[in-house]
């Protein structure tokens, strides 16, 4: 219920469309059982001698143009109320297609829409976590599987009662005995119908379970080629490929066997129904309880009848799928989106942090982050070291509000953090992720990713600051060369190098490093980084690397272990703790302890 | 570097290509053959049902012939059971067919695979081949099983119909039937369009589906740049795409019902009209009209099935294009006729004449290259002795892998030769030197089952005390028996459910058992914890004792242990030697294994 509720409302908008749509099928079926009764009124009594039976106004519409007699002779107006009928026919159908598609194309729309913007709001938390299959799959198959039952099947649905209703009611005052016996099958070919479609998901679940082994079993061999022809194992993958390849075709076999059974004895059951309907109506035509045209109409009837009931049966049985992809969607859409508060300051930011007692928990009475407390002056660079798990990603994420901190204040140019816009405060925080994503477009569009309306000359400096541009030029389309799925696929170090000039664009007064030059070799990192000091406009940069020789130029080094900060201060002063620091720093001067270690 | 190739098919029909996949139904001629017949009787029973319709008015209404009722009751009974169970008959050999055709042609597409070099593979990703394989197969199978069921049932019921109106009275017969030009041609000209317009709506479709998995994927970035509000601009735009696509594909299927169904019903129309003044002037009877009111009404389904199944051939063309050529690219590393006589070929190899191989790997003014303006190597030279283990260093695109694939066999030399135990190696059987090589990779693959099979794999005839012995040498058995099912536990798709160091060992423990002769190890930069790495260090020297080994080095313990280094830049060899020869000449190796000794022993300070 809650589910019909929740499609209701993606129907606003769409709701006029969409009921147009049903009174038009509706209104199509019944032009299409108009056209028998044509035939049934010509047969009897045009041509032959009955008398006319007939609602009030077509009486008399036949006497104005000269009665029945007159007509005998003009038997193309009988036929050209046919072809009439059908394109009024026609017309209804039309707009039953082009209503029913704009409604279901809308809401299909307006779901996708609200789901990709949805999942983009929420937070940085979840989409660590997600499962990105699983939420794809929700994204696509389940919309398809709602659009379909909006477009096509609940249409199916109108469709076949307005038929069984319509023939119902134009039958039973010609004959109601006679339109009994033409319905007496009709329930038990729905119902067969109904179990059939319902037993033979166990058997298409097993096809596609076979389906989905041989296809795994390919790919394995696919992308382990090289181990398959290293251990020259060729005739034994052929042999694994034939296993489940037969399995396939023997389980696919057995299906199409269930719907040869299907077909074959629904359509026993139909064209029983049907020769039970010709022997009784033409017997009684000729005992002369009715008329002829009566007999062409009911066996027509019966024919238009039953296949829209076998249709639905196989509907009804799809049904329930469609409420179970609404509970799926919805799912996604009751997670809570991130709070941006819309009244948060946007101030200037010029780039002095100031931390003071912050501390930071996911799991209450864990923090990762205890009582961290420094300064730092505008365009000054912050240097961070420690061990895996010590805090240092946490540390620059607060930063840019992916998590807000519990204790503590964090003051940017002295405003406290928490009072800042979110989405201005990232705008102003340049974060460089340690595996950052780049979208399959050109290479000159991701580094304009940040910033659209930027110049191509910016975009080739910022690159150069990347030391990134030697490479792209190296590429036979350069800048636009596409990365991603079906472009060029970059190393790790071109990936993160690409992130580097993607934020640099941006022009931000804060710049975060997090470990976004682990996968650079170490001339290239000192590259970059003597080009980053030439540049006007100096951002205030945090770094965090395992890099001691990254480290050591900063103007304030942090080394942070289990969420603390245990040693504070420039190069020369760490060195004469005898902490981490220097016991890293010490590796750097070792060439002759290398020299001992070789040999 | 790798691109798709994703070239645009022409869509004429190509009969060549169709009868080359049909010829696939070679082997099961006698049930194609049980099929036409079954599929003609089908269609001409079907058009027989109005004769009886006829005859009943005729007979039994006006001629008041009651007493032959039960005999015609007798004779629809068979006909009704004479054509379901034709229609079982037919649906369950068209089924038959259709597996047993597909099951063929992947058969021989996964055979084919096997044998295609890996420069085939170069640049074609995964999913391409799989695409092929898999949803293409599928598709050809159906077309032509089906669509053989649809072509001859729909020809011979236009042809039951037409032939029984003519019979029945000839010229109604052409007068009801005037229109069917007409419905063919729209029936053809809008299945064509449908046909097109849904292919647009899915070729967009797959391009939301690419755009959930970036938003998703990307949504960590998507928030650290602030690209919401364009980002969901960019979608909406696709999206709206899709709407407007989906739509007027829609709308064209709409339109197709209405225009067929009322040029249909013309040719109702005109049986009407004509039969109607024929049965006033006791031309023909009142059963005759009834009967061809009929056809007319049914003469439609025949033309639209038709119709539709020629455009879906039409728009397959593509898939079968693309299945057949995969299934006839030719290996561009093949064996020789001669060889494959002496040694047999990769399915079936005749051991009994193979060498036993030592080791000894000479490449002798080698050259290599993928296409000829971008040469790899040109006029290399090495010289291995069996037993020998040689480390390769080098930046990227420098040529090392090269060297590994060509020694392999996977590549072989544009110019020059490659000599193994003093035999230029075109001389032997590709499986010959393959099956005496070990090969683990950077990432090592596993393939989904068990422990034990995954380390069988090296030697398909292991027994399971080879097996342990293997893995106890790599040092691989303690986990494995700290694991709940020991070497029955699954190791899940792709080796997924074991840490990246586990799978190495277990790929190693693979490498062992199969006592290769040559023995090749792309090493892996991974970030494995230090006692791990440890681990796998020592399983390696095991490994390289008494074999050939060629190593792709990053880790320097491995690179130290090398009785031979090479420098590789640009296709060349620039520093030789072993680790302290190659440090006192204070190189290019000297600055590189500096730099990665820092590294290393930093990162190794900042674990805890």
């Amino acid at each position: 219920m809650k589910n019909i509720k929740q499609l209701w409302n993606y129907l606003k908008g769409n709701r006029s469309r969409y009921f147009g749509a049903l009174i038009s099928i509706g209104l199509a079926t019944l032009f299409s059982l108009a056209a028998p009764l044509i035939i049934k009124t010509t047969i009897d009594s045009v041509i032959g001698d009955k008398e006319l039976q007939a609602p009030k106004v077509i009486q008399d519409v036949i006497v104005s143009i000269g009665g029945v007699e007159a007509l005998k002779d003009k038997l193309w107006i009988p036929a050209i109320i046919i072809v009439a009928f059908a394109i009024i026919r026609g017309i209804f159908l039309y707009f039953k297609g082009k209503w029913s598609a704009e409604a279901a194309e809308a809401v299909a729309k307006t779901i996708r829409d609200q789901v990709y913007d949805h999942l983009q709001y929420l937070s940085y938390d979840y989409h660590v976590k997600a499962e990105t299959g699983d939420l794809i799959q929700r994204c696509t198959s389940d919309v398809e599987i709602i659009r379909r039952f909006l477009a096509t099947q609940s249409i199916e649905i109108g469709s076949a009662l307005f038929m069984l209703l319509f023939t119902i009611y134009i039958m039973v005052p010609m004959d109601a005995t006679l339109t009994i016996i033409s319905m007496s099958l009709i329930p038990v070919i729905f119902v067969f119908t109904v179990v059939f479609f319902v037993k033979v998901k166990e058997a298409f679940k097993l096809m596609e379970e076979a389906e989905g082994k041989m296809s795994s079993t390919l790919q394995e061999n696919l992308t382990g080629l090289r181990v398959v022809r290293a251990f020259g194992r060729q005739a034994y993958e052929v042999d694994k490929f034939d296993e489940k390849n037969i399995v396939n075709r023997d389980l696919t076999y057995k299906l199409i066997r269930l719907f040869a059974w299907y077909w074959s004895v629904s359509d026993l059951l139909s064209m029983i129904q049907m020769g039970i309907v010709l022997t009784t109506s033409v017997y009684w035509t000729y005992t002369g309880r009715i008329t002829l045209g009566t007999m062409v109409v009911f066996n027509t009837y019966v024919g238009m009848l039953l296949w829209p009931i076998r249709q639905l049966g196989r509907v009804i049985t799809d049904l329930g799928k469609a409420m179970v992809s609404l509970d799926r969607i919805g799912e996604i859409l009751a997670e809570k989106k991130e709070k941006m508060e819309e009244k948060g300051e946007n101030p200037k930011i010029k780039g002095n942090i100031s931390f003071k007692n912050v501390t930071f928990e996911y799991e209450k009475g864990k923090p990762v982050l205890n009582d961290i407390s420094f300064d730092v002056k505008e365009g000054k660079t912050v240097a961070i070291l420690g061990p895996t798990g010590a805090g240092k990603t946490t540390l620059v994420h607060l930063l840019a509000r992916l998590f807000d901190y519990q204790k503590g204040s964090i003051k940017i140019d002295g405003i406290e953090l928490k009072e800042i816009d979110k989405k201005w405060i990232r705008k102003n925080v340049g974060l460089i992720l340690q595996e950052p994503f780049l979208f399959a477009r050109t290479i000159k569009d991701n580094i304009k990713l940040g910033r659209v309306e930027a110049e191509d000359e910016e975009v080739f400096n910022v690159a150069k600051v990347a030391a990134i541009h030697d490479v792209v030029l190296d590429f036979d389309k350069g800048y636009e060369t596409l990365v991603g799925e079906r472009g060029v696929s970059l190393s790790g170090g071109q990936k993160q190098r690409l992130a580097i000039s993607r934020s640099l664009i941006i022009n931000c007064p804060i710049i975060v490093f997090d470990d976004s030059l682990s996968a650079v070799d170490t001339e290239t990192d000192a590259a970059i980084r003597s080009a980053l000091k030439k540049r006007r406009n100096k951002a205030t940069t945090f770094i965090i690397s395992h890099r001691i020789a990254t480290i050591s130029e900063a103007d304030i080094i942090l080394v942070l272990e289990k969420g603390r900060i245990v040693e504070i201060g420039n190069h020369n002063e760490l060195i004469s703790n005898n902490g981490l620091y220097n016991r890293i720093w010490k590796l750097q001067n070792l060439e002759s302890n290398i020299l001992e270690k070789s040999s | 570097m790798m691109k798709l190739q994703e070239q645009d098919y022409n869509e004429r029909f190509d009969f060549k290509l169709w009868w080359e996949i049909f010829k696939f139904t070679y082997p099961m001629k006698k049930s194609v053959a049980l099929l036409i017949i079954s599929m003609v009787l089908v269609a001409v029973i079907e058009a027989a049902f109005p004769l009886m319709t006829l005859y009943a008015i005729d007979e039994f209404i006006y001629k008041g012939k009651i007493s032959e009722v039960p005999k015609f009751i007798l004779l629809y009974a068979a006909m009704v059971v004479m054509l379901s169970s034709n229609i079982w008959f037919f649906i369950s050999i068209a089924g038959k067919i259709e597996t047993n055709l597909t099951y063929d042609i992947r058969k021989k597409g996964f055979k084919r695979l096997q044998e295609l070099s890996l420069s085939y593979y170069d640049n074609k990703a995964v999913g391409w081949l799989m695409a092929r394989m898999t949803s293409d197969i599928t598709r050809l199978g159906e077309i032509i099983s089906w669509g053989m069921v649809d072509i001859f049932w729909g020809f011979t019921k236009m042809a039951a119909i037409i032939v029984v109106m003519l019979f029945l009275d000839w010229k109604l017969a052409l007068i009801s039937l005037s229109v069917i030009p007409i419905l063919i041609f729209t029936s053809l000209y809008f299945q064509k369009k449908i046909l097109k317009e849904y292919r647009s709506v899915r070729k967009i479709n797959s391009r939301i589906t690419g755009a959930f998995n970036e938003g998703i994927t990307g949504a960590k970035t998507t928030k650290v740049l602030v690209r919401e509000e364009k980002n969901l601009e960019e979608f909406t735009d696709i999206t709206k795409g899709m709407r407007a696509a989906s739509i007027r594909a829609a709308i064209f299927s709409s339109l197709f019902l209405p225009i067929v169904l009322t040029f249909g019903s013309i040719g109702t129309a005109l049986a009407l009209w004509f039969g109607g003044i024929e049965v006033a002037r006791m031309g023909i009877t009142y059963g005759t009209l009834v009967a061809f009111i009929s056809y007319t009404i049914q003469f439609f389904e025949p033309i639209r099935e038709l119709a539709r199944v020629f455009a879906e051939i039409q728009s397959a063309h593509a898939s079968a294009e693309r299945v057949m050529s995969m299934i006839n690219t030719e290996p561009e590393i093949k064996d020789s006729a001669l060889v494959i006589k002496q040694y047999g070929d990769s399915f079936t190899p005749v051991k009994e004449n193979w060498d036993t191989i030592k080791g000894d790997i000479v490449f002798e003014n080698v050259s290599f290259s993928y296409n000829p303006e971008e040469p790899i190597l040109e006029n290399f030279n090495l010289e291995v002795k069996a037993g020998e283990t040689i480390a390769l260093v080098g930046e990227t695109g420098s040529g090392k892998s090269t060297i590994v694939n060509l020694a392999c066999r996977f590549y072989e030399p544009t110019k020059g030769k490659i000599f193994v135990d003093k035999v230029d190696y075109r001389e032997r059987s590709q499986l010959w030197l393959q099956s005496n090589l070990g090969y683990v990779l950077q990432s090592p693959h596993l393939f989904s089952g068990t422990i034990k099979e995954n380390i069988r794999y090296g030697r398909l005839d292991a027994s399971e005390m080879e097996i342990i012995r293997a893995a106890k040498l790599v040092n691989a058995h303690d986990f494995i028996m700290k694991l709940e099912k020991g070497y029955d536990s699954q190791v899940g798709e792709g080796g997924g459910l074991l840490s990246s160091g586990e799978k190495q060992l277990i790929s190693f423990a693979r490498a062992v058992l199969a006592n290769p002769k040559i023995f090749v190890l792309d090493e892996a930069t991974s970030s494995i914890d230090t006692e791990t790495e440890q681990m796998i260090q020592k399983a390696i020297s095991k490994i390289l004792k008494g074999r050939t080994s060629f190593i792709i080095a990053h880790r320097l313990s491995t690179i130290r242990s090398a009785d031979r280094i090479l420098v590789i830049k640009k296709g060349e060899i620039i520093e030789s030697g072993n680790h302290q020869q190659l440090i006192k000449m204070r190189g290019y190796y000297y600055r590189l294994y500096t730099n990665q000794f820092i590294e290393e022993e930093g990162k190794r300070l900042l674990e805890i």
